[in-house]
């Protein structure tokens, strides 16, 4: 644990947004307890290869750099700039009209100037100026430019993993310029110098030997999966299968670790096993593809790639048809956007189809990968679940939508399907803070950490916020989800900001209306509260 | 911070000023009205085209639209074609609204804290400004093509008349000079009266907005105040696109100064923000479809990677796995 302070909400929400009195060039980076991460440690860069290795932490003053560490910068942003139109046409048009700057949920929640997305960018983009045109060579400060040196490092590491890489000023930003795609590159090139933390490194590292993230090994998954059987059982007398590396199987099940290993996660993913068992599915999960996270995300793309190759590889080698995929947040990024282009072509799998209803999968026919509420919306929509909504009406609920989701796919109805067919009390946020629009949990990209607790209820306070607004004015106890990530550290969110909410998936909800053959009478939701509302 | 890169930018106007001054007074006009142009002209085709090479010959890696609409996804959920484009048409329908609706720009929001809470207000008028702006810089640009051809062609002639239509004074005040000088005195505002802004405001900022400030300045002067021979202005005109030019025997210093300015810019324009003109067709979060899982996006440089095997796998944990009874694929 971190040894960070946090204050209280009300000294927390004393935000001032006048911008400090020395230019930004000339303010140096404060490495504030409570607003980092730590340091990747030695071991974990080693496993996967990675340069630089060794002890370090951001607040030291020295940070054991290569000799040539400037050099190493200048050529990979070379290289980038040749590799991604991106990053190329995001360092040269922005105008600074400003739009961006107050649509980042950390420029809300801090008022660090730095944090609004804008100048986020100009951190990297001055850098850019100075090397690579020739106003900036020519003229240097008086066109934007500014060397390379320690600091200017310095602050991009602060302010790249202050980035959860939501994609919210991309939305709002008259070229569509995204901040996302500049903060990715900006921690490539920091990995370049061995430059990262651990909250995103120890994952990667993991996932890499282990196949998830938390280094779960084999029997622990199919202990921890059988643990969540038998609390189904206890509360629904069904006793569900918990198929694992089956081959013949026709589905792969790939979800987030967090769902089998954590609250309030098991409790979605005791939702997924129960429909799967009462749809009489022929499912596997896999010990070795046990992670649908992708904490290479926050890391490079070529750790995306090699942290994501592992879901097509298993698939074929346990022969199923296609891939279902579970409730997350920038896992649904990587698949949505990277994995066929990165692994692809899958053309050892079928083009998916629900083998309970028939229906194509037409959007999803080149990954052969569907996500868990497409799949369920149409189960419901063709009348194949029976589903009692009042064993969920102890919940007033309210639903986030997740940044990657929301605006990295467009995923906004299924899930409400749901909701609307599973609850009798659903309340929807403002609008400014929903659907494309909505506010991340100002945690994930790697930094839901707890030595970075401050400036995670920072981040997520325009969330928080949101949510305050619809338990004043509808009595909402729940927050709806469908991102791991979120389940975690919205929890911690809730807790600070508005005590009293507690967050679930939409599978949850699936699970306590299920209405299962030859189930006991429940009397308690998966939680094991009681039901029935008040 | 601010109070530098303004001075700066002032200065740097009143010293192109002075430039074309002195340059008159000398006997130079030549400078003004031939070679200028020429090389402003060459500076821009050759910035506009290095520019759009380096841009289209970077990749594009990945399929990462932005999307602000549902997805078309199950037959029976309403997707939206255009904030979220399945197809062809969707991107060129959500092109279209970027380039002449701003539409990413209408979603602008200001965020304060009131009663211990973020509220986002509306607000619209950065796009309202903005927009009226360059529509108005549009027209103003396509009305000087009566100097440049001959017999005019009917879009300059057709939109004067439109744009003058009001027919307050003589000669007619344009509409659109009106809202350009409104849309530049709104954004040059805005920027140094919003703290948020005048900070992340560079030189270049100021220096874009003064100059065409200054151009719209000596460009009214002449139309409603100091009168300037528009025959010899249009044989000039005429004179450089059939590469022939003549200086005009006798212009006024407001012309030479008006020549100075757009030429500046013209060469500027690509090397500098305003290349986003032509940048924004290329934008990646924008222009494409939003397609990646029902058909595969090719990466040009997509190289292998170490990967962990499922072999190695297998290898590390085989007891384990058995132990548990799991599956193996070697015993």
């Amino acid at each position: 644990m971190s040894t960070a302070k946090i204050p209280e909400p009300d000294e927390l929400m004393q935000i001032k947004y006048a911008p400090p009195q020395t230019a930004w060039m000339e303010t140096p980076v404060d490495f504030r307890p409570g607003t980092w991460s730590y340091g990747a440690a030695a071991k974990n860069l080693a496993a996967l290869d990675m340069p630089n290795p060794r002890a370090w932490q951001p607040s030291d003053a020295d940070w054991k750099l290569p000799e040539n560490w400037r050099q190493i910068i200048l050529d990979g942003m070379k290289e980038r700039l040749d590799k991604y139109r991106s990053f190329r046409l995001f360092m040269d048009i922005c105008v600074r009209c400003g739009a961006c700057a107050d649509k980042c949920h950390f420029y809300i929640g801090s008022g660090d100037p730095k944090n609004m997305p804008v100048l986020r960018a100009e951190l990297i983009r001055s850098v850019y100026r100075r090397y690579f045109t020739a106003s900036g060579r020519c003229f240097g400060k008086l066109a934007g430019a500014r060397d390379l040196t320690v600091d200017v490092l310095k602050e991009w590491f602060y302010y790249f993993y202050q980035c959860t890489e939501c994609r919210r000023c991309s939305v709002f930003c008259p070229y569509g310029i995204d901040q996302a795609e500049i903060t990715m590159i900006g921690r490539e090139l920091l990995n370049l110098v061995g430059c990262n933390i651990n909250w995103a490194l120890e994952p990667a590292a993991n996932c890499f030997r282990t196949g998830n993230h938390l280094g779960i090994q084999p029997g622990g998954i199919k202990d921890m999966l059988e643990f969540l059987a038998d609390d189904i059982e206890d509360r629904t007398g069904v006793r569900v299968e918990v198929p694992i590396n089956k081959k013949g199987a026709d589905i792969l099940f790939v979800t987030p670790s967090a769902d089998y290993f954590a609250d309030p996660g098991t409790y979605t993913c005791m939702g997924y096993m129960m429909l799967f068992h009462e749809i009489g599915l022929n499912y596997t999960f896999s010990t070795y593809a046990s992670e649908g996270g992708n904490f290479g995300l926050f890391t490079s793309h070529e750790m995306i790639k090699r942290l994501n190759a592992k879901i097509y590889a298993e698939a074929k080698r346990l022969g199923v048809k296609w891939i279902l995929g579970g409730e997350c947040g920038h896992m649904w990024r990587v698949i949505h956007q990277y994995m066929d282009t990165m692994n692809g072509p899958a053309d050892f799998l079928e083009e998916p189809v629900s083998p309970i209803t028939g229906t194509r999968f037409e959007n999803a026919k080149s990954t052969k990968m569907v996500h868990i509420t497409e799949f369920t919306a149409d189960l419901i929509k063709n009348g194949k679940l029976k589903l009692d909504p009042s064993r969920n009406d102890h919940v007033r609920l309210t639903f986030h939508d997740s940044c990657n989701p929301a605006r990295a796919m467009g995923l906004f109805e299924e899930p409400r399907y749901i909701i609307q067919k599973t609850c009798d009390h659903f309340y929807e946020m403002a609008e400014d803070t929903i659907r494309e629009k909505t506010f991340c949990c100002g945690a994930g990209a790697g930094l839901g950490n707890d030595e970075n607790l401050e400036m995670r209820m920072r981040g997520g306070m325009p969330r928080a916020m949101a949510v305050r607004e619809v338990v004043k004015k509808h009595g909402v106890n729940r927050l709806g989800c469908i991102c791991a990530i979120d389940r975690a550290t919205l929890t911690t969110l809730m807790d600070y900001w508005v005590p009293g909410v507690s967050v679930m998936g939409v599978h949850e909800l699936v699970g306590n209306a299920l209405v299962m053959k030859s189930e006991k009478e429940r009397s308690t939701d998966l939680r094991g509260e009681k039901i029935g509302g008040s | 911070m601010f109070r530098r890169n303004f001075t700066l930018a002032i200065t740097a106007i009143i010293t192109l000023s002075f430039i074309s001054i002195a340059l008159v007074y000398l006997g130079l006009t030549v400078v003004l009205t031939i070679a200028l142009p020429y090389i402003a002209f060459v500076l821009f085709l050759f910035g506009f085209v290095y520019r759009i090479v380096q841009w289209a010959k970077a990749p594009v890696p990945f399929r990462i639209p932005t999307t602000c609409g549902q997805e078309k996804s199950l037959p029976w959920i309403q997707n939206n074609p255009v904030e979220n484009p399945a197809g062809p048409p969707g991107v060129i329908g959500r092109m279209a609204g970027e380039i002449f609706l701003f539409r990413s720009l209408f979603r602008n929001s200001q965020t304060e804290i009131v009663d211990g809470r973020p509220v986002y207000g509306s607000a619209k008028w950065l796009w309202l400004f903005g927009l009226l702006f360059h529509l108005s810089l549009l027209a103003v640009a396509l009305r000087h093509l009566r100097f440049f051809t001959e017999p005019v062609v009917p879009l300059a002639t057709g939109l004067s008349a439109l744009d003058g239509f009001l027919e307050i004074g003589v000669p007619a005040l344009y509409i659109s000079d009106v809202t350009l000088l409104a849309g530049l005195v709104f954004l040059f505002l805005r920027r140094v009266i919003l703290p948020q802004v005048r900070y992340i405001s560079l030189f270049t900022d100021y220096f874009a907005l003064l100059l065409i400030a200054a151009i719209v300045a000596t460009g009214l002067l002449m139309r409603h105040f100091f009168p300037v021979d528009l025959n010899a202005v249009k044989t000039l005109a005429m004179g450089w696109v059939s590469f022939a030019p003549s200086a005009p025997a006798d212009a006024s210093i407001l012309f030479y100064l008006h020549l100075c300015f757009v030429f500046v810019l013209i060469a500027w324009l690509p090397w500098s923000k305003l290349s986003h003109m032509a940048g924004i067709f290329l934008s990646p979060t924008r222009n494409q479809i939003n397609n990646s899982r029902s058909r595969r996006h090719v990466n040009p440089w997509n190289a292998p990677v170490k990967v962990h095997t499922y072999a190695e796998y297998e290898d590390e944990f085989r007891d384990k796995m058995k132990a548990a009874g799991l599956p193996v694929e070697k015993e």
